[in-house]
């Protein structure tokens, strides 16, 4: 017979396996100690900030000597029904979802070739080489585009010898940047969910006649889908509040852009309200999204 | 599935020329960090190394530098720890409302940074907490919690609980369990989110602008110079010096985890 | 003409907010000080950019380092982009800024908040030198109160590429045209106040409108502007805040024509890009600024130091030359690198600048001493701006 020796240490019998002990059998406790500190957290300083930001909509601010106003009135909620918020609100969900549609596209192609074409070398080198831009600063990549497109600048002196003209600032330019800033954010979700996807399932659509594009329409794409509904979490709701972008390569407001206005213009109450507009929205986004399996494609 | 030869051509275009759309700013970041000119210009006028130096001896970039890695090494800290909380939780036992916790937990960073910037600016000034290091590290670890609970939970759900069970059927309680087959089974998931939430972090602009008080982070140094004739190029150098920084730890991460994995954790 | 009664109101406002408030207005006012003590060591100014250079966007053009050599107080420069931004910057970060660098939209709202205090101008020698027309006005003084020491005036100009908008512009009219030429390439300062440059523009073109100050619009006057600013909208290739914004669009063409500052002018000619400037027949809007200390700062005897040595005369003639407004120290004139500098920029004539309508915050009470009607405040100009820009 021999001993069985082993390198874990025996167990300790000190408090903390008694408090072990203790717990096992009361899961709810163990659960509220595992939950009290995020959840905590969130709660407490995310919430509770959001809540009385909120609070703060419902008061009006002196406009000559930036005071509050401690009168409880509705009447910042009325202004951002009307005047120039409706169709600010409208044009930033169509640039929203302009995006997102155009990063779905372009992330189609390049996540494809990552998960099924490329080496595994490549793979792992592709992937370093998606995410590495995100560590370039956003402001950077912005400002660059603002010299890329710029009168005398690269797009245009490209385009000259054609005798074309490059797009200049306004929509079009708010278009191409947010797509270029949050496109590795699309990439790296398809190209997880491309990877996700058994060989077998493809060989068995091949086995049962489905040719390639066939394959790829109705076996691949909703396989793809769930995945692609994640990346656009981010790439709608980071476009339908961001106003840097578009302050720097366009003189249009977008719904952030209001809001910053405001601010700005020491309006913090109706800033306030109108931020609820961009919360709405996302809230409903992302309900939808997790409808259409985002949260679970992991 | 083999793709058809054609198929791989049209996809491997497909693939540098988008490859391409995503470096030629960054290239050009890089061109203009030698540009001779002061104010940026196509074609630049000439090469320089003359900002490099500048850079180097800026001790507003220095600070700033020093800032941001010190801001986001403790915000990554804190969602680090209430991440991997969460996911466990998530992961391992089925309450009401647990679903509902991966939406709560992608709100911060799924809601426009403008809103979440001028929430917590209001709150720390109207319940009398000073703007400064420590509101920006609260700010940063708010939004960064999701990825590092995303990452965790995508390997905890991968791996399943057995042997965790094996484990306590072994005897040893909650805690070894957590130290010797939990986390180190987490390690390389946490790492990448760790990864994921210092690079938010280290880059996030607005929520900062709104929480920092008179505290500058690198990105607020680039804002702020931005705004000041004949920094451009100087940005440009520190830009240069962030990007060619990042490749060892991205490559680092990839190579710890199944590359799926990591950019599988991003949601 | 401002009257004691607006002041009340705002003072009564601010008590009462005082009442409901934990912070921000209403703090009493610290007593004045009776003479300039050691220095703290340090000093935190928001400024306009150009008026507090420290080597950084030029080697030799540096007033700073000379200060804190002398001084002992280490100056630490923000800059800003409208006044709007300044208060609210104010407004956000009470403690934050030592000393800003106060236009006439700024300063009223500033007392009003609480958020300057009262100085003792007879504490600060420089203050002795300034011109007399720009001491004791109604945005730099209350009640008899001294809330600053004055810093300058300037005007708004007309800039434009001399090589790629011919011929010169003489008029702002031609900024306003939507079917001019150079449309789309228009660069138009992004700010509320911005709307009396469209005021001074009807003063010419629309004298039957009856406006007088182009910051006294009652609503059917306010409305005229806005109209003409929604028509020059689609013309405008930039609206700017941020001064290097306009000094690369200048550069690289996408704005060939607009409202400017004379330092953006001098940057953009001294890297080569050929622009000049005008100040048109009708008038213009301009600034004229003070320096003001924080109500809640740290650092009294760095601050009243701070506005000694900026308001001098060897130093206040540098800021004027490198920045190209004229100077508020009536004794730097002579200490000028040009000496015709003070001719050019009018700064010891009373007269010229009746013409310049110095920025000042729209108010209810018509600035221009109308009582039949009521005339449109800064929230109502906020709001029409708004409209304007997001159309």
């Amino acid at each position: 017979m021999t001993t069985i020796t082993s390198d874990i240490p025996p167990p300790p019998t000190g408090p903390g396996r008694r408090l072990a002990g203790w717990l096992h059998p009361r899961p709810g406790i163990r659960l509220g100690g595992l939950l009290a500190g995020p959840v905590g957290w969130l709660v407490v300083v995310y919430l509770g900030s959001l809540a009385i930001m909120l609070l703060n909509a419902f008061w009006t601010r002196d406009a000559f000597s930036g005071q509050t106003i401690y009168v409880p009135t509705l009447r910042n909620f009325a202004e951002i029904l009307g005047g120039p918020y409706p169709s600010i609100t409208l044009r930033t969900l169509v640039m929203a979802s302009a995006v997102t549609i155009t990063c779905g596209l372009l992330a189609l192609p390049i996540g494809y070739f990552m998960a099924r074409v490329a080496s595994p070398r490549l793979r792992n080198a592709l992937v370093v080489a998606v995410i590495v831009p995100l560590w370039a600063s956003y402001l950077i990549k912005v400002y660059s585009w603002r010299l890329i497109l710029a009168q005398e600048g690269i797009v245009n002196w490209a385009l000259a010898p054609l005798g074309l003209q490059g797009p200049g600032f306004g929509d079009i330019a708010v278009w191409l940047v947010f797509t270029y800033i949050w496109l590795p954010y699309m990439i790296l979700p398809v190209y997880a969910g491309f990877d996700r996807i058994p060989d077998s399932l493809l060989e068995a659509s091949a086995d049962l006649g489905g040719k390639s594009w066939t394959t790829f329409r109705r076996v691949v794409l909703p396989l793809v889908f769930p995945a692609m509904v994640a990346g656009s979490i981010f790439t709608f709701s980071l476009t339908l509040g961001d106003y840097i972008a578009p302050a720097t390569v366009s003189t249009t407001i977008f719904i952030g852009n209001a809001i910053f206005g405001n601010f700005g213009a020491g309006n913090f109450p109706l800033a306030a309200a109108l931020s609820l507009v961009p919360l709405v929205i996302v809230l409903a986004y992302l309900l939808i999204a997790r409808r259409l399996g985002a949260f679970t494609a992991l | 599935m083999t793709t058809s030869r054609p198929t791989r051509a049209a996809l491997t275009i497909a693939a540098i020329l988008i490859l391409g759309f995503i470096y030629l700013p960054i290239a050009l970041i890089f061109v203009y960090a030698f540009n001779a000119g002061r104010t940026p210009s196509w074609p630049p006028v000439g090469f320089t190394l003359h900002w490099f130096g500048e850079a180097i001896a800026n001790t507003g970039l220095q600070q700033a530098f020093l800032t941001s890695l010190a801001v986001a090494l403790g915000a990554t800290m804190i969602a680090l720890v209430l991440g991997t909380l969460a996911s466990i939780a998530v992961a391992r036992y089925r309450f009401f409302g647990r679903d509902a916790i991966s939406l709560f937990v992608i709100f911060p960073i799924a809601l426009p940074g403008i809103v979440t910037g001028m929430a917590l600016s209001t709150t720390f000034s109207q319940v009398g907490i000073p703007l400064g290091f420590l509101t920006i590290v609260v700010g940063h670890a708010t939004f960064c919690i999701v990825l590092v609970y995303n990452n965790a939970i995508a390997r905890l759900r991968r791996t399943g609980g057995s042997f965790e069970e094996a484990s306590a059927d072994l005897g040893a309680d909650s805690w070894t369990t957590f130290r010797y087959v939990t986390l180190p089974n987490m390690r390389s998931a946490l790492l990448a989110g760790a990864l994921l939430a210092f690079a938010l972090s280290f880059d996030e602009v607005i929520v900062t602008i709104f929480t920092a008080g008179g505290v500058k982070t690198l990105p607020i140094w680039i804002f702020q110079s931005f705004r000041l004739a004949n920094q451009v190029p100087v940005v440009n150098v520190a830009g240069l010096f962030a990007i060619l920084l990042s490749v060892i730890p991205v490559y680092v991460a990839t190579r710890l985890t199944s590359t799926s994995e990591i950019a599988g954790g991003r949601v | 003409m401002r009257t004691p009664r607006l002041m009340t109101i705002a003072a009564s406002l601010a008590l009462v907010a005082a009442a409901c408030t934990t912070g921000g207005g209403g703090t009493p006012a610290p007593s004045l000080p009776t003479s300039i003590g050691d220095g703290e060591g340090q000093l935190t100014v928001l400024a306009w950019p150009g008026y507090v250079e420290d080597g950084t966007t030029s080697p030799d053009v540096d007033w700073v380092t000379p200060f804190e050599q002398e001084t002992g107080c280490q100056v630490t420069v923000q800059v800003f982009g409208t006044s709007d931004e300044a208060f609210t910057l104010f407004q956000t970060n009470p403690e934050q800024f030592d000393v800003l660098s106060a236009s006439g939209d700024a300063s009223l709202r500033l007392v009003a908040g609480g958020f300057v205090q009262p100085v003792n101008v007879d504490i600060i020698p420089s203050y002795a030198e300034i011109f007399e027309d720009l001491k004791n006005k109604d945005y730099n003084t209350v009640d008899g109160v001294h809330y600053g020491v004055p810093h300058g005036r300037g005007a708004n100009v007309l800039m434009w590429r001399t090589d790629l908008v011919d011929p010169a512009p003489i008029s702002w009219v031609e900024m306003f045209d939507p079917n001019s030429k150079f449309a789309g390439k228009f660069s138009v300062y992004d700010a509320p106040i911005y709307i009396a440059d469209a005021a001074v523009v009807l003063m010419a073109t629309k004298p039957e409108l009856g406006i007088e100050n182009p910051y006294s619009l009652d609503e059917t006057q306010l409305a005229a502007a806005v109209d003409l600013l929604k028509k020059q909208k689609p013309a405008v290739g930039e609206y700017w805040s941020d001064y290097t914004k306009q000094i690369d669009s200048f550069t690289n063409g996408n704005t060939t024509i607009g409202t400017t500052w004379q330092v953006i002018a001098n940057v953009l000619q001294a890297g080569d890009t050929p622009v000049d400037v005008t100040l048109p027949p009708e008038g213009a809007t301009g600034w004229s600024d003070t320096w003001m200390i924080n109500s809640k700062t740290k650092n009294i005897n760095c601050a009243y130091m701070f506005l000694d040595h900026i308001t001098s005369a060897e130093i206040n003639i540098q800021i004027a030359e490198y920045f190209g407004e004229a100077p508020g120290n009536s004794k730097s004139c002579a200490l000028a690198q040009n000496p015709d500098h003070c001719d050019i920029y009018h700064a010891a004539e009373v007269d010229y600048w009746t013409n310049v309508w110095y920025w000042t915050t729209p108010v209810e009470d018509c600035l221009d001493g109308r009582t039949d009607v009521k005339c449109t405040d800064f929230a109502d100009w906020v709001k029409a701006w708004q409209e304007v820009r997001a159309g």
